[in-house]
């Protein structure tokens, strides 16, 4: 014990910023949450210059970042904890909110707070139904088929009357809201932070044109879902998952059912996806078969590579800079394609494990440096056999 | 849950058959790699199952621990046939292995890969584990536990949160052996454990290999190093080309003409 307390302050000075968070108190680490929590909630009212896209309603910028939060947190279930690779994700993003669009303005006139676990439960019967004959085959395989699977869902609503072809499917409830008062915004006009009165949001009414009530809805999802991937990442099913990731055959001789919980984390990124896809359709209010394109799961699986896949915090970093910097840099988006081909080339010669890998990458390649260091010193000691 | 006291000795007398091996057959195409095959492991014993290369040993523990289905005959696991189910149900019975070649979660913790074994036992599930219920807090508070337990019993308590894949060789060996003890299970199946090991880490490895059965665990031992199967096994049985061509204690099986023929590789004529 004495050891390693010592090694450990020895190792300080080279800590990294994720280790140094990880090793404060408790109760510090807990404060610090609540006021990054509080910050982002602010964040749309303070308007702070610079950050605040230009041109676009910073409010409808932020849920879009929630939205991808959203998705990137359920698709790292998926990808990240089980090694799934899946290609469609978009289309538990798609079945969440052509449900959630049938449901409350196509074919009924159902409240959201009514649609919105039906929806859920519909991308996550269709994560079922998809997983069951898919999750038998491995790798490559799996990727062909859910890549697949997104277009079937894709073409399926193109082509059905029913779901409204490809005209789409347009006035979709809104969640309803109660104006109870009215915050002020900050305006930075004169250089200095001033209340403006004559710019305010009402709380929390969802209306058309001030956003901001939705991405306070979906800040609030990209929490509880944070907090249920915690609980769940730390527990028998989420060592499941990685052990099955890790090794299949192994895992499976070690008493994982490792289909079931293939099975499992499948049917929770559906469940994951379907809730981002209706929470989506809502804000939007209309949606057709080309808001489900093939390229925003490659989006949304780019989200959790360029985070660093396994990590929750990675992810939602990678979520951010996907949603978040082609809306900023508006101006340059005929070049967004490139940017963003040269960015991910750049990450995978300096971070191929992403901007924030799960921490036991990190650890581990600090326990291999010392693991050299030790060897340098006691030659053959510990050295493997020929 | 408690077999970490050293106090159980051997059982005497007539013991409980753990596994018997029925008439075993098993074929690839046109290869039989086991041919009509039995023998049993009674409880409580270090059974050696060896054989030159290709004789079929690890093609029996795949069967056993349920990756291969028999082409005939049954495999009887605590009285019941397990023949051709699946290999986590097998697991859950009681039936652990490690692998010839390491194959640890090599990016998860020593701790953790202990905590998958002891999850074989458990049934914590997604609503158990996303509410807190009692049902995951007792088992995580166990696993930990048990998983703790087996890494000092393994004198791998020094390194819990070490990556499996940072780990020495022989550390890693080692967790092997803990993660498969984890599942709490009735037989383990060590696959050539001492594979790539000296000739001083194969004689703690017998020491190992003694404990674990004085902790109550039957053990089914393959292995080359004649050595270590003659000192440490109470039985053995030896294959070649699948076939069953010996069965008994050590002392016999060293002065066996048909053993010595299979690995000097001459005709028994020749021998005699």
């Amino acid at each position: 014990m004495s050891t390693e307390s010592s090694s450990t302050t020895a190792r300080t000075s080279r800590m990294s910023f994720g280790q140094r968070v990880a090793a404060l108190p408790k109760p510090v680490k807990i404060g610090l949450l609540i006021l990054a929590a509080v910050f982002a909630y602010a964040l749309p009212l303070l308007e702070p210059p610079f950050i605040s896209p230009p041109g676009t309603d910073f409010g409808g910028v932020l849920f879009t970042v929630t939205i991808y939060c959203i998705v990137a947190l359920g698709l790292n279930i998926v990808v990240g904890y089980a090694g799934l690779l899946d290609l469609g994700y978009v289309g538990f993003y798609a079945i969440g909110a052509y449900t959630a669009a049938i449901l409350t303005s196509f074919h009924a006139n159902w409240p959201l707070l009514l649609a919105l676990p039906v929806a859920v439960l519909a991308s996550t019967l269709s994560g079922v139904l998809l997983g069951w004959p898919t999750l038998r085959v491995r790798g490559d395989y799996l990727a062909i088929v859910t890549l697949g699977f997104g277009e079937i869902i894709r073409l399926v609503a193109q082509n059905t009357e029913w779901l409204g072809a490809s005209k789409g499917i347009s006035q979709i409830a809104k969640p309803s809201g109660a104006s109870l008062f009215e915050i002020p915004h900050l305006n930075w006009d004169s250089g200095v932070p001033l209340l403006d009165f004559n710019d305010t949001t009402k709380f929390i009414e969802f209306g058309v044109l001030d956003q901001i009530p939705y991405y306070w809805l979906g800040l609030t999802v990209v929490i509880l879902v944070l907090f249920a991937d915690r609980l769940i990442k730390d527990s028998r099913v989420g060592r499941a998952w990685e052990a099955t990731r890790e090794d299949e055959d192994a895992a499976e001789l070690m008493g994982v059912p490792t289909f079931k919980f293939k099975l499992l984390a499948f049917a929770t990124g559906a469940f994951i996806g379907g809730l981002a896809g209706a929470l989506y359709a809502s804000r939007q209010g209309f949606i057709n078969p080309l808001s489900f394109l093939l390229l925003f799961s490659i989006l949304f699986l780019a989200a959790v590579v360029v985070g660093g896949q396994g990590n929750r915090w990675g992810v939602l970093v990678g979520a951010f800079l996907v949603a978040y910097l082609p809306e900023r840099f508006r101006d340059f988006s005929d070049f967004r394609v490139l940017a963003f081909g040269a960015a991910l080339m750049l990450l995978s010669i300096f971070r191929p494990e992403g901007l924030l890998p799960p921490r036991r990458t990190v650890r581990a390649r600090h326990a291999q440096h010392d693991i050299e260091a030790l060897e340098e010193g006691t030659e053959g000691e510990d050295a493997p056999h020929v | 849950m408690h077999r970490m006291s050293d106090d159980k000795p051997t059982t005497a007398g007539t013991p409980a058959r753990v596994l018997e091996i029925d008439h075993l057959t098993l074929k690839f195409g046109g290869l039989t790699a086991l041919d009509d095959v039995t023998f049993h492991i009674n409880e409580g014993e270090i059974l050696g199952l060896i054989g030159p290369n290709g004789a079929g040993k690890t093609t029996c523990f795949n069967a056993i621990t349920g990756i291969y289905a028999p082409t005939s005959g049954a495999i009887v696991f605590g009285g019941s046939s397990i023949a051709g189910r699946k290999r986590h149900e097998i697991a859950k019975l009681g039936v652990a292995r490690t692998f010839q070649n390491i194959r640890l979660f090599k990016s998860m913790t020593a701790l953790e890969n202990v905590l998958v074994g002891a999850d074989a036992q458990h049934t914590t599930g997604m609503a158990s584990a996303l509410f807190r219920l009692p049902k995951h807090r007792r088992e995580e508070r166990e696993g930990h536990e048990r998983a703790m337990e087996l890494l000092r019993f393994m004198g791998l308590d020094r390194v819990p949160d070490e990556l499996a894949s940072n780990l020495s060789y022989g550390d890693q060996r080692r967790l092997e052996i803990a993660r498969a003890m984890a599942t709490n299970p009735k037989l383990i199946c060590l696959d050539e454990p001492a594979a790539g090991f000296n000739p001083a880490e194969k004689a703690q490895l017998m020491e190992l290999i003694r404990r674990v059965r004085d902790q109550g665990f039957t053990v089914l031992l393959i292995e080359h190093d004649m050595k270590l199967v003659m000192g440490v096994t109470d039985r053995i049985v030896v294959l070649e080309f699948g076939k069953l061509i010996a069965e008994g204690a050590p002392a016999e099986i060293r002065d066996n003409p048909a053993v010595i023929a299979a690995y000097l590789g001459v005709d028994e004529e020749d021998a005699s």
